[in-house]
């Protein structure tokens, strides 16, 4: 199970970040599901989706720790702690919408690697500065956000197609934050992704 | 006479298994884009690979996905320390560009079970990053 950061400071800082929650993290807050998958998905292939949603699953705890280790890395300025805060949160309701999905579908989540296993593979050693930290997030979040939209068409449901189009969404606003907080031009060419 | 016959009937499953990986990848693939590629462009196919791999894959870690180093011309579910589906693992598949082709097109039709859903329907990206895949070769 991956540490995440303290409950107190990030509920003090989401208080004052308020306006960065995505949909998904505003009806949580609001205490509605914010997805009802798997009973209405008909004629699918469940086991294939519930296969599909655990490779995204994968990818969310990916995200999570990767916002801890940034976190944890000392390397990033208080008010760019607090998004990446934020951040980490909004990918924590997208693991959640996972889980509720893949148990309604009568599958089992697969289980977050340990913290130690992610450093190591998002070779988290070459971080040196906060910029460095910034690249990766917005590699995740970009590469996340094609993951979504590429694998729409492989879903087996209506309901699941609003799931993963959502939650690219919310992938692409973070792509776009971190793109600007870097730097990067506005991409000349539509569309930007998928 | 009745030695080729038995030799006929003994290579039938032989030949079966043989073009099974090809024949499963032709089945699967909604176009044949193999037969026309593009021009494919391994610089571009680098900044194409980070932007719509790189949210699972690395070239050298395990991560939602295997690493990639080494991919082309390799059995697929052959990287001893991920764990892969078992219908890729029994596909037959070697990662030739005509499978990752297809494989890119539509994964789950062409190993229904995989844990891949991702699909690359533009032809050109699909070459490009295949052309680059093959630039990255294992390393000694």
């Amino acid at each position: 199970m991956i540490e995440t950061i303290g409950l107190k400071s990030r509920r003090s800082i989401l208080a004052g970040t308020a306006t960065t929650l995505s949909a998904a993290g505003a009806l949580a807050l609001l205490g509605k599901p914010a997805f009802a998958a798997g009973a209405a998905t008909k004629g699918a292939n469940t086991a294939q989706d519930v296969s599909l949603l655990n490779a995204a699953l994968g990818l969310e705890d990916e995200g999570i720790a990767a916002y801890q280790i940034g976190a944890q890395s000392k390397l990033l300025t208080p008010d760019v702690l607090k998004v990446a805060v934020a951040f980490q949160d909004h990918h924590k309701q997208h693991r959640e919408d996972l889980i509720a999905a893949i148990t309604r579908l009568g599958g089992k989540p697969v289980e977050p690697k340990k913290l130690g296993e992610y450093a190591t593979s998002l070779n988290a050693a070459s971080l040196k500065d906060q910029t460095g930290v910034l690249r990766l997030a917005l590699k995740l979040e970009r590469g996340a956000t094609n993951a979504y939209l590429g694998i729409i068409s492989s879903l087996g449901g209506s309901d699941l197609y609003v799931l993963a189009a959502r939650t690219a969404s919310d992938e692409a606003f973070h792509a776009a934050i971190l793109g600007n907080v870097l730097g990067e031009p506005i991409p000349q060419k539509a569309p930007m992704f998928g | 006479m009745q030695i080729q016959k038995i030799l006929s009937i003994a290579l039938v499953p032989l030949a079966a298994f043989v073009i099974d990986a090809s024949s499963v990848a032709q089945s699967a693939c909604p176009s044949s884009a193999a037969l026309t590629p593009p021009p494919e462009s391994p610089s571009r196919g680098a900044a194409l690979y980070d932007a719509k791999c790189g949210g699972c894959h690395s070239l050298d870690a395990n991560r939602v996905g295997p690493k990639h180093r080494g991919v082309f011309g390799r059995k697929a579910g052959a990287v001893p320390d991920y764990h892969y589906s078992v219908a890729l693992k029994k596909s037959n598949i070697v990662w030739t560009a005509q499978a990752l082709d297809c494989w890119l097109q539509n994964p789950t039709a062409m190993v229904p079970g995989t844990k891949m859903g991702f699909r690359l329907s533009n032809a050109q990206e699909r070459a490009d990053i295949i052309s680059y895949l093959k630039t990255q070769t294992a390393k000694p």
